[in-house]
């Protein structure tokens, strides 16, 4: 064990204003603010003021660690400090397998959506022109979605979309200084459930959070809310949720539970799903 | 930024339920959404928040000389100002068309339906005349500005005291607040707009609008009205066709509305009125409770204690019954005798004793530190207790002051305990140690017991 927290030594030699960082394992859960600094559990021993009287050998000191450390939303790698850019709870998620370090990220709450490679979203669609539609996904400029980029279509055979239409789509392209690009098919060139999404049904907006919180693996909101009505429903990381029932009454009671979802505890939802079964 | 467009399937919805007399909110046709109307701690400041649309309000005053045609009277402004912390879509400093729209509707609604008194505002006709500003600014936009915004004109208008001045002679003098106590405007009544939003050609009909009907409707009328049912403003856009029948039931609404509202205005400002008389807290500034976002929050941490009366009893019925309670004093050798458990007193067989040192001297050490493990609540195996009684035989021999050997071999047995169980967390060791504790005192005994007869022998 020795070995490798000397190995990681060296990593925090240089950072800078030591005193004040934090170890990031300290403040899992709790509060971190912008500007804070972040100690890396590899970095943590050099920090340590005083060290504990004695000093740890280094065995080979110009090594460095080579433990992969992902730095989710609200963190910001600069240099070899770790940065909070975002107001939130510290959360860490441990590495599935391999010898990663897992990923450290910062549970928000906002409304504004900021594009992130990957993510599913919901864009209704602002223009077309030529081969590209222009994606509004509430995030600072639109995205732009080749129309080559559905499933099975060719120059020939372009895919029935209209302005207005609602797309599901997944970021390809997404950075600070780039235009986001969509695509509607996976790597495999398969729509995968992305796609225009139906005239009908209803789209509404909510906080991030609470889509983090419902798409969560183990929610259980939605199956509380499967129980209630047979439902259609399409979550984009953007905030949005399009939803459709039946009847235009269930689709805006599910609408309206789903939104109010975000500030009740697990107690009143219970009380809320059983009196909505009831009628 | 631009605003967010509306999707077809918004639309198509949003229509439908209209047709349907439902709303997105689960208001009725004619409801109006939650009025809620604060001050500020100046006069003159009011915050009108119309569900989740919020105007905030304030009005100020300035001598200054008056307009040349109107010698007599004094001044009213208007502006309203839509910012972009309302909605990402409004852009700062350009004048939109719904801005110039708003602004212009609000100077008619007020200014011109001669709401207050602007003669009772001149103070040296034709030098020196009162201008009172009304500054509005949308803190959040969910439709229907108008509305909210017309209130809060009038609520901040009603709510504001100017200085008393007195003019003698020449000589006009401005008293501060302290000197004399402000004065109110004179207002002869409060127009009030309500908007109106027509569907499917004038088909549908829905009062007070949100951000999205707003975004599907085709007109909009506006009507300012005051309690008495005189109507100050009309207007209508969108340009839908309405037929009289229309307007007039759009009045009759109105007038019910403009008296509900009327009346949440005065109530609040009397609130107002009685609350800053009696010195209590007013203002939204001073209403929020400054402990609300400093004071840390102490979370509950989740104990499972689902199993514990189980777990509790599995771990009696594993433990060996207690076979005989021994509660006689046991009379050692004269002058020395014992009541229970506890450390043996073992000066009365001294010499055997040392023989069994001898032989078992290497398991003495765990006993000791047994006892300390108790006191520190560390937690103690079931193995651990009955390596205990096995090894307690050894104890009996040993002198009980023999103090040394406990602290050099502790952090030994600490970790020792941490291989045994590796992933329990302290609240549960707590638990599972008062159980050892109990387990522990009956199983002692037998041995007690074996070793009262070997020293009888």
């Amino acid at each position: 064990m020795a070995p490798v927290m000397a190995e990681a030594a060296s990593v925090a030699a240089e950072s800078l204003g030591g005193g004040r960082a934090r170890a990031a394992r300290t403040v899992l859960d709790q509060v971190v603010l912008p500007g804070e600094e972040l100690l890396l559990p590899e970095q943590e021993d050099a920090d340590v003021p005083g060290g504990a009287g004695e000093k740890l050998l280094r065995l080979n000191a110009g090594a460095r660690s080579r433990v992969r450390v992902v730095c989710g939303p609200g963190l910001r790698r600069c240099g070899d400090r770790l940065l909070v850019t975002k107001c939130g709870r510290l959360r860490y998620k441990e590495p599935g397998s391999g010898s990663g370090g897992g990923v450290y990220w910062v549970d928000s709450q906002q409304k504004r959506y900021v594009p992130v490679k990957g993510d599913h979203v919901i864009g209704i669609v602002t223009a077309k022109s030529g081969d590209i539609f222009k994606i509004d996904i509430g995030g600072s400029e639109p995205a732009s979605l080749s129309y080559l980029a559905f499933e099975g279509a060719t120059k020939r055979n372009r895919p029935n979309v209209q302005v207005g239409d609602l797309i599901y789509g997944q970021f390809v392209v997404a950075n600070k200084d780039m235009e986001p690009e969509m695509v509607c098919i996976d790597s495999c060139g398969r729509a995968n459930g992305m796609g225009v999404i139906g005239q009908d049904g209803l789209l509404f907006k909510v906080t991030l959070g609470l889509i983090r919180k419902l798409l969560a693996p183990d929610c259980e909101i939605i199956q509380e809310v499967g129980k209630l009505y047979p439902l259609e429903i399409v979550f984009g990381m953007n905030g949005r949720i399009w939803v459709k029932a039946k009847t235009i009454q269930q689709t805006l009671i599910l609408a309206n539970v789903l939104e109010a979802c975000e500030h009740m505890t697990s107690d009143q939802r219970k009380q809320i799903f059983a009196r909505l079964a009831e009628s | 930024m631009k605003e967010t467009p509306l999707s077809n399937c918004e639309r198509r919805f949003l229509l439908r339920a209209i047709a349907e007399k439902k709303r997105l909110d689960g208001r009725q046709t004619y409801d109006y959404r939650n009025i809620k109307i604060s001050f500020g701690t100046d006069y003159g400041c009011c915050i009108v928040e119309l569900g989740k649309t919020r105007v905030l309000g304030q009005v100020s005053c300035e001598l200054v000389s008056p307009k040349l045609n109107r010698a007599t009277e004094g001044i009213l402004f208007f502006n309203l100002e839509l910012s972009q912390m309302a909605a990402p879509a409004f852009e700062p400093g350009r004048q939109s068309d719904l801005l110039v729209k708003l602004n212009r509707l609000l100077e008619r609604c007020l200014r011109n339906s001669k709401c207050i008194d602007t003669e009772s505002l001149c103070v040296v006709a034709g030098e020196k005349v009162w201008q009172i500003r009304v500054d509005l600014h949308l803190l959040n936009h969910d439709g229907n500005i108008i509305d909210a915004a017309s209130i809060a004109a009038i609520v901040a208008l009603c709510h504001f005291r100017r200085p008393d001045v007195s003019v003698q002679g020449d000589e006009v003098t401005l008293y501060t607040p302290e000197e004399r106590d402000p004065v109110p405007l004179s207002i002869h009544h409060m127009p009030i707009c309500v908007s109106f939003a027509f569907f499917q050609q004038g088909t549908y009909l829905l009062v007070d609008p949100n951000e999205r009907e707003e975004h599907v409707m085709d007109g909009l009328l506006v009507i300012a009205m005051n309690k008495h049912r005189e109507i100050c403003t009309i207007q209508s856009s969108g340009g839908i066709m309405l037929l009289k029948d229309q307007v007039l039931r759009c009045s009759k609404i109105a007038g019910v509305k403009v008296a509900e509202i009327t009346e949440l205005i005065q109530k609040a400002l009397e609130n107002d009125q009685k609350v800053r008389k009696e010195g209590g807290k007013f203002g939204f500034a001073e209403s929020i409770a400054n402990q609300r976002i400093t004071a840390f929050k102490m979370e509950k941490a989740p104990i499972d204690t689902s199993d514990v009366e189980e777990k509790a009893e599995e771990i009696i019925a594993e433990a060996e019954p207690p076979s005989e309670v021994v509660s006689k004093p046991v009379l050692w050798t004269p002058g020395t005798a014992q009541i229970g458990e506890g450390v043996e007193n073992s000066w009365g067989d001294l010499e055997d004793s040392e023989k069994e040192d001898e032989d078992e001297g290497g398991s003495d050490e765990a006993i000791i530190l047994d006892s300390i493990k108790m006191d520190t609540g560390v937690d103690i195996s079931d193995i651990g207790s009955q390596e205990v009684s096995s090894h307690y035989v050894a104890q009996v021999g040993l002198k009980p002051l023999s103090s040394d050997a406990p602290i050099v071999l502790s952090d030994s047995e600490e970790e020792e305990m941490i291989i045994l169980e590796p992933d329990k967390n302290p609240k549960k060791i707590r638990t599972h140690t008062i159980s050892a504790k109990q387990e522990k005192a009956p199983s002692k005994k037998p041995v007690k017991k074996r070793k009262k007869k070997r020293a009888a022998n």
